[in-house]
């Protein structure tokens, strides 16, 4: 079942195949980049025109920790993947596991910020076009966040049990790419909205 | 021989190599359909599903005609009118054009590159449930939905759903949400075939197979998927943001909260406008493939084919809001939107041309594929004519969401794509049972098609002409409206007659057909090297090729086409 593992690979003819898993997944972020275009799209075209208040400025706070958080994430799954490759499963753990960490950290602080905009400041999705656009953009990415951690927790079970060896880097690789994806968007997010609608 | 074509009548599927071979009964058949993740099967049951739904919508279609065909008729309640033209549009384009597409790229794609199988055969299967999910979601709302009119009511906003229609005070019950999910689901469905498939194309290709010696097929496919990563997925970003309006009060079309039904226009038309071409890339693919075997030539330029189609797939997304001319944009606005949409028609001319080019001199076979693809050329020469005069906004002021219109965008959907449609069937129909169509009739459905395709919606642009606007339930006698709509529902029933003598081929030549043997055509490319149909494993050696035509260089050892690429 799992005896064609993708990978880079030249034919004898000397023509060269991109891997399958990482076409594929380019695609899927393709094809995920322009739902987010659409969002930010009206998250910049309703700046601004909501008929009442609150206003990004009166309630928005930077969320720095987070953001430090979710793009270190990067950083250690890239570390993971490049033990896996040469073969130390440990060390692939260790890092995946603080993965795992730095974006459950991100989830919880978008949570508390979420909490303090609804309960402290009165900001709910139905009170105006900024909440509208607010909580849709940024929940569709932590949606992709979610996503994210859920295919990890099952790496980190298969790891756990055991089962992830050396042959499966490239497969970790293409799982990282989709990581990569969810921390640029964060980017894209963070400027339009903490920083050009602020 | 007549034990195995007794089997496949009783199991009553497509007659599969693995089928007529065993004696397993029919709930074993139902199964092994249900769980496939070949290939060949998911694209044949693209290929029904899409066929399925192609005569549903037809009868949709043939009820509204109907319902127009005189004055003042009482045939169909306004509430149901509105349903049955939301329905047939929308199933036309999602529910029968997407499935017929991927069927047909399914099936070939991997055939036509040397490959076993697509790249993630059980992606492919998931993709191909959740399109069928999604149209019987869609249809079930004929029995589950709610809607102004009561219980049992399918969506009638309209096929591209314009807020503020769809807002839950106008909408009410949950029609337009079976609308926005049975879609939403589709298109998620697409988005995976589609990145399947360029996978497949990019990483599976067979040695000696550069993208340069690709068929064109193959290429136009590519193309095709790759318009379908950023453009469905705008439309499932409104979706969403529709549903978010509709079930937790979110604000993004509601104008009274400042939002703007504006908004939904142009991310719809941002899908809605290349849409037509991911259905009509598909198309110019299997007109590229035809063609040439039919006139016995080369197809002529096939780097400016590929060329031409990228510049028309990048192009089409630049052109969307050309549908909106009437809402009132700057003329700066304006300007932008008349230039793109008629650049599209260079390259589109491009094509035009090589096939004509492709035929000029050929040894021409007026067999049924080639006769529907004679008469594409031309419906795609006539549709881009009135394309470019509905592309001058001051023309488009007058006249849209007039009949002209509607007459226009049929001329592409049914005139391009579904005669398109039927030529790939007819040609690879041999290919997929082993058994070819009957010629015979083949060409009183070509005939009676082409024919009754004329009389409605040649007739269809006089009517808006004179003023008619589209998706009105009736009108009064005395405005000379009445005889040509006449003409047109006449028109829409020869059609219908030439559809039934398809369907009725397609049953007797599953089982009664001549025997097709591998090659039937004479053609040249891969898919026609292994056996009809092709077993589970397409080929027992994967093939290496040296040409964009490796059969010709089997079949003509000693001219050889590599020598000249």
């Amino acid at each position: 079942m799992n005896a064609a593992i993708a990978t880079d690979s030249l034919q004898p003819d000397g023509a060269w195949t991109p891997s399958k898993g990482v076409v594929g997944m380019t695609c899927l972020i393709i094809a995920e980049s322009a739902i987010f275009t659409i969002f930010v799209v009206a998250y910049l075209f309703y700046l601004g025109k909501s008929l009442n208040g609150p206003t990004p400025q009166q309630v928005l706070e930077l969320p720095i920790l987070n953001s430090i958080c979710l793009l270190s994430s990067s950083v250690t799954i890239t570390l993971a993947v490049r033990s896996l490759r040469n073969g130390d499963t440990k060390r692939f753990s260790v890092w995946w596991l603080i993965t795992i960490a730095l974006g459950a950290y991100f989830l919880f602080g978008t949570g508390r910020e979420w909490q303090h905009l609804i309960y402290d400041k009165g900001l709910t999705i139905q009170t105006n076009l900024f909440g509208t656009t607010f909580y849709s953009l940024v929940g569709l990415h932590a949606s992709h966040v979610v996503v994210g951690l859920v295919a990890l927790l099952i790496v980190m079970g298969f790891a756990i049990g055991g089962f992830v060896k050396q042959e499966h880097a490239e497969r970790a690789h293409v799982l990282s790419l989709y990581w990569h994806f969810v921390d640029v968007v964060w980017i894209v997010v963070f400027t339009v909205v903490y920083i050009i609608g602020r | 021989m007549n034990g195995t074509a007794n089997t496949s009548e009783l199991s009553g599927a497509m007659p599969s190599r693995s089928i007529l071979a065993s004696d397993k009964n029919v709930l074993d058949h139902i199964h092994a359909w249900l769980v496939t993740v070949d290939h060949k099967k998911l694209g044949l049951m693209y290929l029904i599903y899409g066929l399925f739904f192609f005569v549903v919508a037809g009868i949709e279609a043939a009820l509204i005609r109907i319902q127009l065909a005189v004055p003042n008729n009482h045939f169909l309640t306004p509430q149901v009118f509105n349903q049955l033209f939301t329905m047939h549009g929308t199933t036309m384009v999602f529910l029968v054009g997407m499935p017929l597409i991927f069927g047909f790229g399914n099936y070939l794609v991997p055939l036509m590159i040397g490959a076993r199988d697509l790249a993630f055969p059980r992606l492919n299967a998931f993709g191909f449930w959740l399109s069928a999910f999604g149209g019987l979601l869609l249809y079930f709302s004929f029995i589950g939905g709610e809607g102004m009119a009561g219980a049992g009511s399918a969506p009638d906003v309209g096929w591209f759903a314009y807020a503020p229609l769809t807002a839950k005070a106008f909408s009410k019950g949950h029609s337009t949400d079976y609308w926005i999910l049975g879609i939403l689901v589709g298109g998620f469905g697409s988005v995976a075939t589609a990145a399947n498939l360029i996978a497949t194309i990019l990483s599976l290709r067979c040695r000696g197979m550069t993208l340069t010696k690709m068929p064109l097929l193959v290429w136009l496919n590519l193309i095709m998927c790759g318009m379908v990563l950023v453009t469905i997925t705008p439309l499932t970003a409104a979706q969403i943001m529709l549903l978010l309006d509709r079930f937790v009060g979110s604000h993004f079309f509601d104008t009274q909260a400042g939002g703007s039904a504006t908004l939904w226009m142009h991310f719809f038309w941002i899908f809605g406008h290349p849409e037509v071409y991911i259905l009509v890339i598909p198309a110019f693919a299997i007109a590229s493939e035809v063609i040439p075997v039919f006139s016995r030539k080369a197809i002529f330029g096939y780097p400016a084919m590929v060329g031409a189609t990228i510049a028309i797939a990048f192009v089409s997304m630049t052109v969307w809001a050309h549908h909106m001319f009437t809402i009132g944009m700057t003329s700066t606005g304006n300007t932008f939107f008349v230039i793109s949409t008629m650049t599209v028609s260079v390259p589109t001319g491009i094509k035009i041309f090589n096939w004509l080019g492709t035929m000029w001199g050929g040894k021409i076979r007026f067999e049924t594929p080639m006769l529907f693809s004679i008469a594409f050329v031309f419906h795609l020469l006539f549709m881009g004519l009135t394309g470019i005069m509905l592309s001058a906004a001051p023309f488009n002021w007058q006249l849209n969401a007039s009949y002209f219109v509607v007459a226009h965008f049929h001329y592409v959907l049914v005139g391009a794509i579904v005669f398109m449609i039927f030529a790939g069937v007819y040609y690879w129909f041999p290919k997929a049972t082993g058994r070819l169509l009957n010629p015979r009739l083949g060409k009183w459905h070509f005939w009676l098609f082409l024919i009754g395709f004329h009389m409605t919606f040649d007739t269809m642009h006089i009517p808006g002409v004179l003023g008619m606007p589209r998706r009105i339930y009736t009108y009064e006698a005395g405005r000379g409206w009445g005889i040509l709509n006449l003409i047109c529902t006449l028109g829409a029933a020869v059609q219908a007659v030439a559809v039934l003598i398809f369907v009725w081929n397609i049953l007797i030549s599953l089982r009664k057909g001549q025997r097709a043997g591998a090659d039937p055509w004479d053609a040249w490319t891969l898919e026609w090297s292994t056996s009809s149909p092709p077993p589970e494993y397409n080929f027992a050696e994967i093939p290496t090729v040296k040409s964009r035509r490796p059969l010709w260089d089997i079949k003509h050892p000693t001219d050889p086409d590599w020598k000249y690429e």
